[in-house]
């Protein structure tokens, strides 16, 4: 018991160090590096809910891609009101020949309706699509592929509604939040703390759940979701609450990135980004939260690198990343330290006994 | 005189046409141990689903302690306290047995109630209780999937007493288990009948002959015959249908 005690001081001691280097990073990063720190900081945020769905009850979704839209749409129309004089309205909507602003868009005028959207929508949308599915014992494959349908179904959705979405070219030009100028380097910089701040809070937040009761009835779920039935447990609304606090942590995601980004279109929430985010997850190892940061970072700073270089390469680049990973690691990269491990008692354990190297002793 | 604790009454289950159970009938009073038998395909494992909602009967009622449960949701079923043991074992193999143990043991089923860190005393010390029942004290931190067969069907056999329910079904409890672990889990049943109704099927005679409780013989989705162990095997139609082609096929 003394060891584990040391153990989690050192453990503690870690993560303090990592959230001091990565709070320090404006001051010893670019701005550009700094905003894509920023941006993959916010995406870590989505990957903790995905751990939370696919690593612990084994709910794979190939569409958060959605849930993370729904988040940055509705902060990017708060921010496109907010940019304009007042009575205007946003230029797609007169060039598609509209002359007043629509119901739902003029709800997000006001900054808090915005902020609390951000949470809201996504949150509802993920979990009454979870508890219609759930209930119907949807799961497996067929869950994973109704996700990707809806993802698709979604950035259609948003490119055919032009004069209400911006269309293919999305929503861009955000010029001023609660008052304050975006581009402003200082604003930047209070951009990248507050998300920093709400990845280091979803990741406590996260690992609280997951020490509670719901946590252990999640892992359950994953291993025999009839025996937790047959428990007096309802295993659907579990994994409701599940894919709805994935929903809210992509929402929140999805609007801080676009903070960063400064701009959201229906490229970035399809079917291709919503499996990126999937083998970000994967590559890190989806079951722990730390394994998760970790293939966050790695994954998108990695794509950042290729795509700059050779932008074509990138997609080769996944999907080998994922085949390998599948097959050479399935438990991500955090799997390697005991893996490490293992093969160095395989390679350097003596053959024989000591007893019998010594003879003569 | 004692109402019964289950009531299955003229229940019918149809596949595609197929009558699994064809209008069978059974009562079980509080505190006794009833043993299903027969044929493979006789309808034993569809009865248990359709008392524990996992089939909709098409026909007839379930009653449970003198409530109508024909069309309530499993779960919910189970909270009334009926709990049943599958034919394979049905356990969690990614936590410990203590956790396997907590998790059938908690009253708070509810998702929003479930945010808790802290087991409850109640919990604790109904999961101790039911370790030293199982006979895996030794074993509370080991992961599930770790156990050996019998062992794992001991921990479901723990899983569904610790859930405190006044009902067990128990789908074959002592299959794949050798001699002595057979003759343990008799032992067991036995001792839980001091406090619970149990519903037991098995193939196994040397067992059934152990658990030394009232027999029912299904067959065709029909119950041919209740009677003790004796009355059974003396019945020339029993033998015609079951123990005759029984004693063609040798038992392990």
């Amino acid at each position: 018991m003394e060891t584990y005690g040391l153990q989690k001081w050192i453990k503690a001691a870690c993560d303090a160090a990592l959230l001091l280097i990565l709070a320090l990073a404006p001051y010893y990063l670019s701005s550009y590096h700094l905003s894509l720190l920023g941006r993959f900081l916010a995406m870590a945020i989505l990957s903790l809910g995905i751990s939370i769905t696919w690593g612990r009850a084994g709910i794979l979704s190939l569409g958060q891609g959605v849930f993370w839209g729904l988040g940055a749409y509705v902060l990017a129309m708060h921010l496109k009101l907010a940019a304009l004089a007042p009575g205007d309205i946003p230029d797609f909507m007169m060039w598609s020949g509209l002359d007043h602003l629509p119901v739902w868009w003029n709800v997000f005028h006001n900054p808090f309706m915005a902020l609390a959207g951000v949470v809201v929508v996504p949150t509802v949308t993920a979990g009454a699509m979870a508890w219609l599915v759930f209930n119907r014992r949807v799961s497996g494959v067929y869950f994973a592929l109704l996700t990707q349908a809806l993802a698709l179904v979604f950035s259609t959705l948003l490119i055919s509604q032009q004069a209400y979405t911006g269309g293919f070219n999305g929503l861009t030009d955000f010029n001023t939040i609660l008052g304050h100028e975006i581009i402003d380097p200082g604003f930047q910089r209070a951009i990248y703390w507050i998300t920093l701040a709400a990845l280091a809070i979803a990741f406590l937040l996260c690992r609280w759940i997951l020490g509670t009761g719901f946590g252990k009835v999640l892992v359950a779920v994953r291993d025999g979701e009839s025996r937790v039935r047959f428990l007096g447990y309802s295993p659907a609304a579990y994994k409701t609450f599940a894919f709805a606090l994935a929903g809210a942590l992509a929402g929140v995601s999805g609007s801080l990135y676009i903070l960063h980004a400064g701009v959201i279109s229906p490229a970035m929430v399809g079917v291709v980004p919503s499996i990126e985010m999937v083998v970000a997850v994967a590559v890190g190892g989806r079951s722990s939260l730390t394994g998760v940061l970790i293939g966050t970072l790695l994954v998108n700073f990695g794509k950042d690198m290729i795509s700059s270089a050779i932008p074509s390469l990138w997609q080769f680049v996944m999907g080998a990343l994922f085949i390998l990973i599948v097959t050479v690691l399935p438990k991500g990269l955090v799997s390697l330290p005991g893996l490490g491990l293992r093969l160095k008692t395989i390679l350097f354990k003596p053959s024989v006994s000591p007893a019998l190297q010594e003879p003569n002793a | 005189m004692t109402n019964p604790l289950l009531s299955v009454e003229n229940v019918t289950v149809s596949f595609d046409g197929f009558n699994a159970l064809d209008g069978i009938s059974l009562q079980l009073m509080p505190k006794s141990v009833r043993v299903l038998i027969g044929p493979n395909g006789a309808g034993k494992s569809t009865l248990l689903d359709a008392i524990i909602g996992h089939v909709q009967p098409t026909k007839g009622r379930v009653i449970f302690k003198g409530e109508d449960i024909t069309r309530v949701d499993e779960y919910k079923i189970v909270r009334k306290g009926i709990c049943r043991k599958f034919q394979a074992p049905g356990i969690l193999e990614s936590l410990t047995v203590a956790d396997n143990l907590a998790l059938a043991a908690r009253r708070n089923r509810q998702c929003w109630r479930s945010f808790g860190t802290r087991i409850s005393p109640e919990v604790r010390s109904q999961v101790e209780r039911v370790l030293g029942l199982i006979g895996l004290e030794g074993k509370r931190h080991a992961m599930a999937a770790h156990l050996s067969h019998g062992q794992k069907q001991w921990l479901e056999i723990g899983m569904v007493v610790a859930s405190d329910a006044e009902l067990l079904l128990l789908d074959e409890p002592a299959a794949g288990m050798s001699h002595d672990e057979s003759s343990q889990t008799a032992e067991l049943v036995r001792s839980l009948s001091k406090q619970h109704s149990i519903l037991v099927i098995d193939h196994d005679m040397t067992f059934v002959a152990q658990l030394d409780a009232p027999v029912s013989v299904m067959h065709m989705g029909r119950m041919l015959k209740e009677g003790t162990l004796e009355e059974i095997r003396n019945d020339p139609q029993i033998a015609a249908v079951y123990l005759g082609r029984a004693k063609e096929v040798p038992h392990a």
